[in-house]
């Protein structure tokens, strides 16, 4: 008797069914589930605002939406897509992933590990429940300040700014919490013989991005914080006539802005070269290298922040570090793209989806990443600053970069997480109207950028008609070709050819050799690593 | 249907405009100041050092897809860290590129660039003061003969033809139009001092080639130098609220003589708008004066027809301050009353002090009492709004 209650509770199998099992988990793959689901149902959402926004941009005059709400929508997507969907699918890779990766049986903090997920449902809520008070004649909408929160454009705004407001310190305690959870982890719970140099690189990059939340996200709640006093108790901040200084809250923001680059692109540069050697069939090239590229990259990026905003005025030494400084950071980046590009050199590769997606990847984040050098030109900048230049440059790093990144890292890890493999022809499909019609979405931005167009305006001049149209049909294309992504996702679940337990021919790691699925508990037995 | 009708016109005009505007459709539009011709040497250069790092590095990538799968049974082979000397050599020659391209090839004409379009002072002859206000431009020329010049500069595309569901015929310069042009002598260096009344603003001519941003409560400065006559056109580029996508920058740049000559006009032309001032004036000029102030200046936010846009933009039909008493006994305007609100402004709505002359104030102040459904039927007069000023 005594035996069995013992084993029973050795592998923690039993939970609560239904919605209870889901509020109440603090199983790391629970978990992490319920952030991958939260993240694609944001992008969703983030999506149809964008293809509202293209739509009225398909010809010039208004037709659908009018400029208070095109405002709202362009900066409510930004966050959304940022906070809501990129980040959370990194923290739910984190949380699957890891604890297999380093041989843990869960996660450090399993309590607020829960606790971390479910600040996120509330966050998004507020953030766009303002929309929906709008409707009923409560307030005027939501934020329709851009992303960027800039006073004293934020002072004068509605109800949306409050409400953002609050939406992005709960986004910020959450990732602050499962930020702390990944570091506590990562240094107590490797498996034995596992060094912090024998770490798999997916778990070197989020060590780097956990250790950026924390030091950054503070001052993020901080100024928006500032904000808010500012708004409704009487402060002066962001205001000359007080003293205070508008710009400082752009000092503050980037701050914050431009490491959040980095934290949504280090998860993804550490599994992409784990994705490399599996479909390469050789180890990885220069995994030091990566590991020491990360850390320079951690600790440019919270340097140089000031490039986002050169054209505000600053003292000419301050404008001269601030690009240089940008500039570094280029030569981290090339170590990587050269280890990434070595490892498929003379490999034997073969190209299922994840690596059709990793490969489609490299190319377009060397485009985010080429066009971003010569933003940090500060006199060219002048030039590209708020322009659609700067809007296709950074689609090409966040969508390309990050959101396709995820999306190899799903076709990756999805037979392992379910004990399906998904559809790899369909999967295919996905990839080629992904990268074709992302492409065509934002290569016309660069031009129209060039030509003169600045970004967030609701209606344009007519010579910017033509290069605005096709943008527009291939966003929708673009936006349509994901639902064969979820489709692909929910066949997979329900079923589908059985997984092995290695899945790829190539994978190399802990993780492949658990059963897929994994069981509830992972690793029963602690392994060891010679 | 229709919509594929308007996709295959938009691709066939693309292909048109490749050969027809070959300058203007695929790179930044004809330089012509010299930060602007520096900015696309920048450009050019970068987007040549770029494409080609890109397209060698694309093309070893996709021999290795092509000649290293799995498919063509070719094995893996085992990657050992550089160690020799040679080795070592190799691998480090990308890093030295790199180097050179940012901090030298990049980095030497980067930092000239900046020195240049920082220098505002330097030889310029004359400095015109830019103010952005939710949804305006307002120029101010500070020195010289033109000393005085004052104007606000508003969109003047047709107000249907922006209105949602406008489905004619566009204006030509649709959303490039103002009814003030910024005039400035060509050849001349010009230093341009920006500030904002409300929000950010940026003041962005694309042949230009400088932008700064406009700060409320700061003076920021930049410079420009328009080596060819004509007439360029550019607008607002920091998000500034619901009208940032109609607030343009049209600039004329003329030569010397005919600077010379719309700085006489201008101030003649200004020095009737204040006699206008001293004279006594009629309901019905001022409704009619009003009219038009009205609708350039307030109707994008209170509407034509005074309904506004509550609760953001409150309806000025029957309500308290366009209704109630502007002065009180002793003949002091009222706090909050109509006046107090236009010349000073609340929350969202700007102070109009600095941006419209005493005949334009009482004028729409006169036309909003009696007209857009309210009819108060008193008149206020420009020596009024005057001696409210002081």
């Amino acid at each position: 008797m005594s035996t069995t209650t013992v084993a029973h509770h050795d592998d923690h199998a039993e939970h609560p069914t239904g919605i209870m099992r889901w509020l109440t988990t603090t199983n790391h793959k629970d978990i992490g589930t319920m952030y991958l689901t939260f993240s694609l149902i944001m992008f969703f959402v983030g999506g149809a605002m964008i293809l509202g926004i293209r739509a009225e941009l398909f010809q010039p005059g208004l037709q659908l939406i009018n400029p208070e709400f095109f405002n709202q929508l362009i900066g409510v997507h930004a966050l959304i897509m940022i906070f809501a969907a990129l980040m959370p699918a990194a923290t739910g890779f984190a949380n699957w992933m890891i604890p297999l990766q380093i041989g843990a049986p869960d996660m450090a903090l399993p309590r607020l590990n829960n606790w971390g997920f479910w600040l996120l449902p509330p966050s998004a809520i507020l953030l766009t429940l303002p929309f929906t008070l709008a409707m009923f004649g409560i307030g005027d909408g939501a934020l329709a300040t851009g992303w960027t929160f800039y006073p004293p454009l934020s002072v004068q705004g509605g109800i949306g700014v409050d409400f953002a407001i609050f939406a992005v310190h709960l986004l910020g305690v959450s990732s602050v919490l499962g930020s702390i959870n990944i570091i506590v982890t990562l240094f107590n719970m490797r498996a034995p013989g596992m060094t912090l140099m024998k770490m798999p690189l997916f778990a070197w990059g989020w060590l780097i991005t956990a250790f950026l939340l924390v030091a950054t996200i503070p001052v993020l709640a901080g100024a928006v914080t500032m904000l808010l006093t500012d708004r409704h108790f009487g402060t002066h901040f962001f205001d000359a006539a007080g003293g205070g200084d508008p710009v400082m809250f752009q000092h503050l923001f980037w701050f914050f802005g431009h490491p959040e680059v980095y934290i949504l692109l280090l998860p993804v540069w550490g599994f992409i070269p784990q994705i490399l050697e599996t479909f390469s069939r050789k180890p990885m090239y220069g995994y030091k290298a990566q590991v020491y590229s990360f850390w320079a990259i951690g600790a440019l990026s919270v340097v140089v922040w000031a490039h986002h905003f050169f054209t505000s005025g600053m003292p000419v030494p301050a404008l001269l570090y601030f690009m240089y400084s940008t500039m570094a950071i280029s030569l981290p980046l090339a170590v990587m793209f050269f280890c990434w590009i070595k490892t498929m050199w003379k490999g034997s590769m073969s190209f299922e989806t994840p690596m059709l997606f990793t490969v489609g990847w490299i190319i377009l984040f060397g485009i985010g990443g080429l066009t971003g050098l010569v933003l940090a030109d500060v006199a060219a900048d002048a030039q590209y600053h708020n322009s659609y230049f700067v809007v296709a440059h950074f689609h090409y790093t966040l969508f390309a970069g990050g959101i396709m990144g995820i999306m190899a890292g799903v076709y990756f890890w999805l037979p392992k997480m379910t004990g399906h493999m998904y559809n790899e022809k369909l999967g295919k499909v996905h990839f080629w109207l992904t990268a074709i019609s992302f492409n065509l979405t934002f290569i016309p931005q660069f031009f129209l950028g060039l030509a003169g167009m600045p970004r967030r305006i609701p209606d344009y001049a007519l010579q910017f008609a033509e290069f605005n149209m096709i943008s527009s049909v291939a966003a929708f294309v673009l936006g349509l070709s994901q639902l064969l992504f979820v489709y692909n996702i929910v066949t997979c679940i329900k079923g589908g050819k059985k997984a092995t337990d290695q899945v790829w021919e190539g994978a190399q790691g802990l993780e492949w050799t658990l059963p897929s699925p994994p069981p509830y508990h992972s690793f029963t037995e602690q392994p060891t690593v010679k | 249907m229709r919509g594929f009708t308007k996709i295959s016109l938009a691709l066939s005009a693309m292909l048109v405009s490749v050969t027809a505007h070959a300058d203007y459709a695929w790179n930044f539009p004809e330089p012509v100041t010299p930060m602007a011709l520096d900015t696309l040497h920048v450009h050019n250069k970068f987007m040549l050092i770029s494409m080609a790092i890109f397209f060698v590095v694309l093309a070893i990538m996709i021999y290795s897809i092509f000649a290293h799968r799995k498919s063509k049974n070719f094995k893996p082979v085992k990657d050992h860290a550089p160690s020799t000397a040679t080795e070592i050599f190799w691998t480090l020659i990308p890093f030295v590129i790199l180097l050179l391209i940012d901090f030298v090839i990049m980095g030497i004409p980067a930092y000239h660039s900046v020195v240049m379009m920082e220098d505002t002072r330097d030889k310029a002859t004359m400095v015109v003061k830019v103010t952005g206000s939710q949804w305006r431009w307002q120029y101010e020329y500070m020195d010289g003969d033109a000393k005085g010049i004052k104007f606000v500069s508003n969109l003047s595309t047709p107000k249907e033809q922006t209105d949602k569901g406008y489905e004619g015929k566009k204006d030509e310069q649709y959303l490039l139009e103002v009814d003030n042009r910024l005039v400035l002598p060509v050849g001349e260096k010009v230093r341009i001092l920006m500030t904002a009344t409300d929000v950010m603003h940026n003041w962005w001519v694309p042949q230009f080639g400088s932008s700064r941003l406009a700060v409320p409560g700061f003076l920021r400065e930049t410079w420009v130098q328009v080596d060819k006559a004509g007439t360029y056109r550019g607008q607002c580029k920091e998000l500034c609220g619901k009208g940032h996508g109609y607030m343009p920058v049209v600039v004329d740049a003329v030569p010397m003589e005919e600077y010379k000559a719309w700085v006489v006009a201008k101030k003649e032309e200004m020095a009737k708008a204040s006699a206008g001032a001293d004279k006594e004036w009629t309901k019905d000029e001022l409704v009619a004066e009003g009219k038009g102030v009205y609708e350039k200046n307030c109707a994008v936010c209170h509407q034509i027809t005074g309904a506004g846009l509550p609760p953001a933009f409150p309806a000025l039909t029957g309500s308290k301050v366009a209704t109630g008493p502007i002065f009180d006994a002793d003949g002091k305007y009222l706090k909050d009353g109509h006046l107090d609100r236009v010349l000073n402004g609340i929350r969202v709505m700007p102070g109009w002090k600095a941006l419209l002359n005493d005949t334009e104030i009482a004028a729409v102040i006169t036309y909003e009492r009696n007209a857009l459904g309210n009819s108060v039927g008193d008149v206020l007069q420009p020596a009024q709004v005057k001696a409210a000023r002081q």
